[in-house]
């Protein structure tokens, strides 16, 4: 038996009080949010933050930015991933979100850490879902690091990407006081547009 | 490892509809880059009883402050299933919609239309063993939007589905069967026609609570694993 699959539509602009109620102060509970860290959980503490610009170059302010990803030992917390080898971290659930337009100027920003190389031969990055109002199917992406040059190169996704757009799947390390932050910027449209994935 | 069966075009809308004046900005131009899902994309968040609260799954009663909130109470219920017809349990299903007056809660509704103190609009359940959920809720009203002159929005349920892994996520809207708003509606329309339908939930008298509350059947097919690798939708 087949059947089809259910078509897509868009989050809209209001879907703060559902997916993210306590970060937007709405009185529910969340089932994640955009920390991701606790005292416990092995690996480089990072902030991953960016914005996400329309075709006009305004960033955007009501989408919603979810990431996926392994722990520091390339572990996915999920019972697919059946490695023995590579510890669990209990209390990682590698999974966040954050909605733009929390922030000033419509940042997001996820505080979690970076993940270990989840497949031998493989860059380490973080998967990227985006939805927002305008958008009738979300998009996905990879968050790769632009200080693992030579993982990427090796990386048989990266790799495939048309290297005059590989930039656009890069998020820049930048080092201060607050800690190491990964700048990764969306554009929805234009010379620089992100690279998406169909998968 | 076997293939996850792809997102179906044939069912999905465009990026781009110069109907829906948003996507014209925001809708990726440039090519899809395809991919075989990795063990990224074939693994995702799984959620446990443990972030479901006792009230979640009833939208009449997680929002109460002082009284009932206004309305028709409804309960809406369906199967989560993968394209070949397999149940997907223990996922989670998140839900979110206006009020009975087509107001939403979100501080950036400015809709003239009362906001509901006993109702909040959001909710989440998981699926049982056999895929099914349920909600108890307050039929959404219709509102206007800045689309396009007395453009309104049909009655609707925001849902968000996550599956098996990331790459079964889905968020999508359902719909009510008669609603004379669809065929004006640029989002439900966006949709390719042979597939809209899969969208507008049956009314059920078997679901029909007596004497509480009229049911509405919605079930949603996710992507799933093929049982043959060239199986293409």
């Amino acid at each position: 038996m087949r059947i089809k699959q259910t078509p897509s539509q868009t989050i809209g602009p209001f879907f703060h009080y559902g997916l993210n109620p306590l970060e937007a102060n709405y009185p529910h509970t969340q089932i994640t949010g955009s920390c991701l860290v606790s005292p416990k959980i092995e690996g480089e503490r990072i902030r991953l933050t960016g914005r996400v610009f329309d075709g006009k170059g305004v960033a955007v302010e009501d989408a919603l930015v979810e990431i996926w990803q392994a722990n520091a030992a390339g572990r996915y917390r999920h019972p697919g991933d059946t490695r023995v080898d590579r510890a669990l971290d209990y209390d990682f659930s590698g999974f966040g979100r954050c909605g733009t337009g929390m922030h000033e100027g419509c940042h997001f920003s996820l505080y979690t850490i970076k993940p270990g190389s989840g497949q031998v031969g493989h860059a380490p990055f973080i998967s990227v879902t985006l939805f927002m109002r305008g958008l009738l199917n979300h998009v996905y992406t990879r968050v790769y690091f632009d200080d693992e040059v030579a993982a990427n190169a090796a990386d048989p996704v990266f790799s495939s990407v048309d290297e005059k757009r590989q930039s656009t799947i890069l998020a820049k390390r930048r080092d201060s006081r607050e800690g190491v932050e990964y700048v990764f910027d969306i554009h929805m449209q234009g010379d620089q547009e992100t690279v998406f994935f169909d998968l | 490892m076997s293939k996850m069966s792809r997102r179906s075009w044939a069912s999905n809308p465009s990026y781009i509809d110069e109907r829906y004046k948003s996507t014209i900005l925001r809708g990726p131009l440039k090519s899809l880059v395809a991919i075989d899902p990795e063990l990224a994309e074939l693994t995702g968040p799984a959620f446990g009883a443990e972030v479901i609260g006792p009230l979640d799954h009833d939208l009449t009663r997680n929002g109460q402050v002082n009284g009932e909130p206004i309305g028709e109470r409804i309960v809406v219920t369906g199967r989560v299933l993968d394209v070949h017809g397999n149940a997907i349990p223990s996922t989670l299903v998140e839900v979110w919609q206006a009020n009975a007056a087509g107001r939403y809660v979100h501080k950036k509704d400015q809709h003239n239309a009362p906001l509901d103190p006993n109702f909040l609009g959001a909710g989440r359940c998981l699926t049982d063993a056999e895929g099914r959920y349920r909600f108890y809720t307050i039929r959404p009203g219709a509102y206007p939007w800045g689309n396009h002159y007395n453009a309104w929005r049909p009655n609707h349920i925001h849902f968000s589905l996550f599956g098996p892994t990331i790459a079964t996520r889905l968020v999508t809207q359902m719909y009510f069967p008669g609603d004379p708003l669809l065929a004006f509606d640029p989002i439900f329309e966006s949709v390719p026609e042979a597939a809209r339908s899969r969208l507008v939930s049956d009314f059920s008298l078997d679901v029909t609570e007596e004497g509480f509350a009229l049911g509405y059947v919605f079930d949603i097919v996710l992507r799933g694993f093929a049982s043959t690798p060239m199986e293409v939708d």
